[in-house]
């Protein structure tokens, strides 16, 4: 933080789609080595802001600057992403944006040499081999993408943006994908990039980690600049409010009535052996009355459990039980007439079709029951009556049963699929991320309901990868590591550093525990 | 097994499998252009027939050999751009677009065969490509007549073969197409542009596509039939499959089908009296849909195929 | 003002009409351009089609019994494109569904009179079926791609029905020609007005349009299809058997094209040949497209397109301009209905006026 000129400088940036307003005239200042957080709400504008800087979008006022130089500042060119790298400015995806079928080094060159040449291959490796050992960004360059591990490819979207020489990176939720330890392994990248001189924006909506890496912090909420503070003198729970808009709730949490158990694994097994996202002769159980957690890193088989107790799969080896009975076949309605609600981990591409009506991805799973159908033929009335009833009772805002479920927005799908499943009073409850990417009202009316649906005797498991999430929810914790199934106890007995331990792969013991 | 004997033996035969084999070598080169780029071009079958008749009348009207081949390319590049127009651009149906595509280069080609040449009763003829001996190469034993009696256009599918493998695995060119048939968000947020790669890949791999059809007219025969074609572009588009979207495993493939329907021709010639020749003629669809179901589970698909973009689209 | 593109929320029927409508006549309009080519006055050209296809009795006949097949063709389209099956091979299922009509109805099996028309049309249905279901059985047990499987059975199919036609089933009394055995009498259908060649293969398809309307938008299959062909993933998790909707989405669609083939053969020709059909098959394709995938659309779009075809045969006649002009039409109609099905999809609409300022 030596120069008085930015890096980087917006003012007044406002972006509108149709009449919502995701940016309402949003200025920042980004230094020479500075460490700077842009923290909200899931929809509070911060990935908007990032895509305008970056030229994916094209603001509809205001200017992005960036140093040109001396005291000079240019100003960007909107809508090129092309004119943001140049500028040198890298931006890491939350989405990864890495050809899966290129090894990381081609990954890397892409784009920065003139297509009708023949390339500098050597040259690139001697420069990104560099600038990997300055960073600590180990990988191996000449593997394809798609046998690296997630922590990798991040590796390799960082390199990416370095080897154009970035002077500013940009990382949206980089967190996400990560166990603790990883992201603490990346924060120490971050102090090392920053301290050599490198502007960083770290895009979070995790107060915690923003208050471990960042310098300073922007607050946006709902598209407006809700506030801007040193990062060493906030205060927790002033920048809680400040994301919010008002007095965050306490969540508070009473234990469940723990009954008899509904479903069961025994040394379940599913999947390719070996494979980390596979399943490897996994046992547990879920009881009457209690939420489970399933604590851990995406990819190390929570897909596969998902999948057994949606019904998509069956086991390889092992049993499956549902109240008792051993489940043999792959059949989703089967579950579902024996009272099991499932909520898929993707709601937008496993949970609704998007170009059907509201009332009809209500009934989707029952649209052969009597109540819905007759003799082959749908009742169509029937069908829109119970939409009507579970669009009131669950809040889903939407133009009506008939509108597409495509344009709803991604809380009131979750709110349609709610309705969906929760409606039947079901006894078995498979909740896969169940707030990913909501507001904080959607999330807390999901919560709400899933606990609820606990007090009413239900068996809920909840998968998620946000650890506040499930030590909100959670009555017991398993922890999923490379397929195999740890049982971490209750709740009230951990706390998460022991789970992200166990996330890890560290073995569960007394002494790791006590430590 | 004489027979057998008899047919593997033959620089014939050898010399017969890679003249059928050069118009798949073009179309497969070309699909693959397209396919690598994220782009299923089903326009391949009209591609190749509008190649065939444009390059055959421009030699018929008075242009040389290789004007012929130069028409014949700019009309597959031309039809290449309509298709890129419709599903890159727009983002529209690439089936659909592909579909429509066939029928239109065809049936522009029959009307354009037609109206040209309004009163002819059978085909006219050109004097197509020759045989190129290089340096009196073909009086060597058995590769002589299997290498050098092949014409210019053969020779300029081989060479096509080693160019494309080479733009495709060790230029930046090449390395952008991979790209962006893969993960066109890679490319995208390199700076490059998805669309013009895209449509520039539809339009030379169209372009290919019709120097399939030119070798028909103007090296394989000496005139344009209806029908001539006969699905070469289907069966291109299933040995693109079987290629695995590579150029040496296309010209494998290729090559490989070539053997098989020059074998099934002589067979043909063998034991045509006790099987019907229908028979053998069906021999290179199945092996076609064959090849696609062994190799299908196993296929790296581009994982883009068929994926339209956006600009600024997130996944 | 700048214009921008931006998603349409919905796209009423009167929209889909006229995207429909003017796509046909931009077609028509287009090869006014090949038509000056071929030294001929496009405006004539065009009254001589339409007269041609509509300006008598006989006429507007040869025009239904031209659509009659279309319009199954067509509906078998619509039922796979509905269901994101992409049935290219219609022009083998009905070959192979005018194959089982020859088999079933020319005196092979002894079948009583009243049952035969029943019986060859089941015969077709399921000839034409397996032929779409086998492809649909590939894709989901090895993962191979339908469209250029369904491609090349087509080939696959004319060659067989060939070697049928020129052996075991070749007419003795057809003087060398390469036809099969005649139907019987009774296997063949009867003339909707006398004198006239439009039969009653137009009823079959009039009620199989209507039965597919039916299924479309009241039966849990039909539900089922939509959300198998929107969204595989959602369809599956919510439990929808998506393997066997899919295969009976291909016995449908397949059979449907079989039935076409039955028509032809047991309303038109009396026997089977192998220029039965001039790509029915694959202007089905368009019908359905043309059609914007509606069962009931796909009547209209096959009068049009039969319109086509039988107005250019006859001004072809009077002006020596060739009947591939036909083709012609056919062609961009594919192709101006789907640049028309992005009107659909995206509105223009005046670009936001803060950004000019």
């Amino acid at each position: 933080m030596t120069s008085h000129t930015p890096l980087l400088s917006l003012t007044d940036i406002t972006k509108r789609f149709g009449t919502l307003i995701a940016n309402n005239a949003i200025s920042l200042d980004l230094h020479q080595g500075e460490i700077l957080a842009l923290l909200g709400e899931n929809g509070a504008g911060k990935t908007t802001l990032m895509n305008i800087l970056f030229g994916h979008y094209v603001q509809d006022e205001g200017t992005v600057r960036v140093a040109a130089g001396g005291d000079v500042m240019t100003t960007l060119p909107p809508g090129s992403p092309g004119a943001a790298l140049a500028a040198g400015i890298g931006m890491v995806h939350q989405h990864f944006t890495l050809a899966e079928n290129l090894s990381g080094l081609d990954n890397i060159r892409l784009g920065t040499e003139p297509l009708l040449s023949f390339g500098r291959r050597h040259a690139a490796r001697a420069k990104v081999e560099k600038i990997i050992t300055e960073s600590g960004l180990d990988v191996d360059l000449d593997r394809r993408v798609d046998g690296l591990t997630v922590g990798e490819k991040q590796r390799v979207e960082i390199l990416k943006a370095l080897y154009r020489d970035a002077r500013v990176l940009i990382l949206d939720e980089p967190t996400a994908v990560l166990t603790p330890q990883e992201a603490e392994g990346l924060f120490a990248v971050l102090r090392r990039l920053a301290a050599n001189g490198l502007g960083v924006i770290f895009i979070s909506h995790k107060l915690g980690e923003v208050l471990a890496v960042s310098h300073r912090i922007m607050v946006l909420r709902a598209g407006e600049q809700a506030g801007e503070l040193v990062t060493a003198q906030a205060d927790r729970r002033a920048i809680a409010d400040l994301m919010v808009g008002k007095a965050v709730a306490e969540v508070t949490r009473t234990p469940g009535a723990r009954g008899r158990a509904l479903v069961e694994f025994q040394s379940v097994s599913l999947g390719k052996p070996g494979h980390r996202a596979a399943l490897h002769g996994v046992s547990f159980d879920l009881r009457a009355g209690e939420v489970v957690g399933l604590a851990g890193v995406s990819g190390n088989g929570q897909s596969a459990i998902a999948a057994l107790i949606s019904g998509l799969a069956v086991p390889d080896s092992g049993t499956m039980r549902l109240y008792g009975d051993p489940v043999t076949r792959a059949d989703p309605r089967r579950l579902v007439a024996a009272g099991v609600a499932r909520m898929p981990e993707d709601r937008q591409h496993d949970g609704v079709v998007g170009t059907m009506s509201v009332a009809d991805n209500i009934a989707i799973e029952e649209v052969r029951s009597p109540g819905f159908s007759r003799y082959g033929f749908i009742d169509a009335k029937a069908i829109r009556a119970r939409a009507t009833a579970a669009i009131a009772a669950y809040d889903v805002r939407c133009p009506g049963p008939d509108a597409e479920a495509r344009l709803l927005s991604g809380g009131n799908v979750q709110k349609l699929i709610l309705a969906r499943v929760l409606e039947r009073a079901p006894r078995v409850i498979l909740a896969n991320q169940p707030t990913r990417g909501l507001d904080i009202g959607a999330q807390a009316e999901v919560h709400r309901r899933i606990i609820a649906a606990r007090d009413r005797g239900a068996a809920v498991l909840v998968i998620s990868e946000d650890l506040d999430e499930l030590f909100a929810l959670s009555d017991r914790f398993l922890v999923i590591h490379a397929g195999e199934i740890t049982d971490a106890g209750p709740a009230e007995t951990l706390d998460r550093a022991t789970v992200g331990l166990l996330m890890a792969g560290q073995t569960h013991t007394p002494e790791t525990l006590a430590s | 097994m004489d027979v057998l004997f008899d047919i593997f033996g033959s620089a014939n035969f050898w010399a017969a499998a890679i003249r059928i084999a050069t118009p798949l070598i073009f179309g497969v080169l070309g699909a693959l252009i397209c396919e690598r780029a994220g782009v299923l071009n089903l326009g391949i079958e009209g591609i190749f027939v509008a190649g065939a008749m444009a390059g055959w009348l421009a030699v018929y009207l008075g242009a040389g050999l290789w004007g012929g081949v130069l028409v014949a390319a700019l009309t597959g590049a031309a039809f290449g751009l309509l298709h890129a127009f419709l599903t890159v651009v727009l983002g529209l149906s690439q089936h659909v677009s592909g579909i429509g595509i066939t029928l239109l280069a065809t049936s522009a080609s029959y009307f354009t065969y037609r109206t040209a040449l309004p009163d002819v009763s059978s085909p006219p003829r050109i004097v197509p490509f020759q045989s190129l001996d290089l340096a009196g190469l073909s009086d060597l034993p058995f590769f002589g007549p299997v290498l050098f009696s092949q014409t210019a256009l053969t020779w300029l599918a081989l060479l096509l073969v080693a160019l494309v493998a080479f733009v495709l695995y060790r230029t930046p060119l090449g390395l952008s197409i991979r790209a962006v048939g893969d993960n066109p968000a890679s490319v995208e947020a390199q700076g490059l542009s998805v669309i013009g790669l895209r449509i520039g890949a539809v339009v030379v791999g169209s372009a290919l596509m019709a120097l399939g059809g030119a070798f028909l007219t103007m090296s394989a025969f000496d005139a344009f039939f209806f029908g001539m074609v006969n699905g070469r572009g289907w069966i291109c588009i299933a040995l693109v499959v079987f290629a695995s979207w590579q150029p040496g495993k296309a010209l494998l493939g290729a090559l490989l089908f070539g053997a098989f329907d020059a074998f099934q021709i002589r067979l043909q010639a063998e034991i045509g009296q006790v099987v019907p020749g229908q028979v053998f003629l069906m021999l290179p669809y199945l092996l076609s849909i064959l090849a696609l179901v062994l190799v299908a589970r196993k296929a790296d698909y581009p994982r883009a195929l068929l994926q339209p973009w956006t600009k600024g689209q997130r996944h | 003002m700048s214009l921008r593109l931006e998603p349409r929320e919905h796209a009423p029927l009167g929209l889909r009409l006229l995207v429909s409508l003017l796509a046909g006549a931009i077609a028509l309009l287009f090869v006014a351009i090949p038509v000056m080519a071929a030294g001929a006055n496009p405006c004539e050209a065009y009254v001589l089609m339409a007269q041609g296809a509509f300006g008598s009795m006989f006429a507007l006949s040869e025009t239904l019994n031209r659509a009659t097949p279309l319009i199954l063709t067509g509906l078998a389209a619509t039922v796979a494109f509905r269901a994101r099956l992409w049935n290219i091979g219609a022009e083998g299922q009905l070959y192979m569904g005018a194959l089982a009509a020859v088999l079933v109805g020319s005196g092979f099996l002894q079948l009583p009179g009243p049952i035969m028309i029943p019986a060859i049309m089941l015969a077709g249905f399921l000839a034409g079926g397996l032929m779409m279901v086998v492809p649909t059985m590939l894709k989901q047990r090895f993962g191979a791609d339908e469209v250029v499987i369904t491609l090349l059975l087509n080939f696959v199919v004319i060659l067989f029905i060939q070697m049928l036609i020129e052996g075991p089933l070749k007419d003795p009394l057809s003087m060398g020609w390469p036809q099969s055995v005649p139907l019987l009498a009774e296997a063949k259908f009867d003339k909707l007005v006398p004198r006239l060649r439009t039969h009653w293969g137009l009823i079959i398809g009039l009620v199989s349009a209507l039965l597919l309307w039916l299924m479309v938008k009241k039966t849990v299959l039909g539900f089922e299809i939509k959300a198998v062909g929107e969204n595989k993933p959602a369809a599956r998790f919510a439990g929808i058997p998506v393997d066997a909707t899919m295969l009976k989405v291909a016995l449908i669609s397949g059979g449907l094209a079989g039935l076409a083939g039955v028509g032809e053969v047991a309303g038109v020709k009396g026997y089977l040949s192998a220029d039965l059909s001039p790509g029915f098959g694959y202007s089905g394709i368009v019908v359905a497209m043309l059609a914007g995938l509606s069962p009931i659309g796909s009547v209209l779009a096959a009068i049009f397109i039969a319109a086509v075809f039988v107005g250019a045969d006859s001004m072809s006649r009077a002006t020596g301009i060739s009947n591939y002009l036909a083709d012609l039409v056919v062609a961009l109609s594919l192709l101006c209905v789907l640049v028309g099905s992005f009107f659909l999809r995206f509105r223009l609409a005046p670009a936001n006026p803060k950004v000019e300022a």
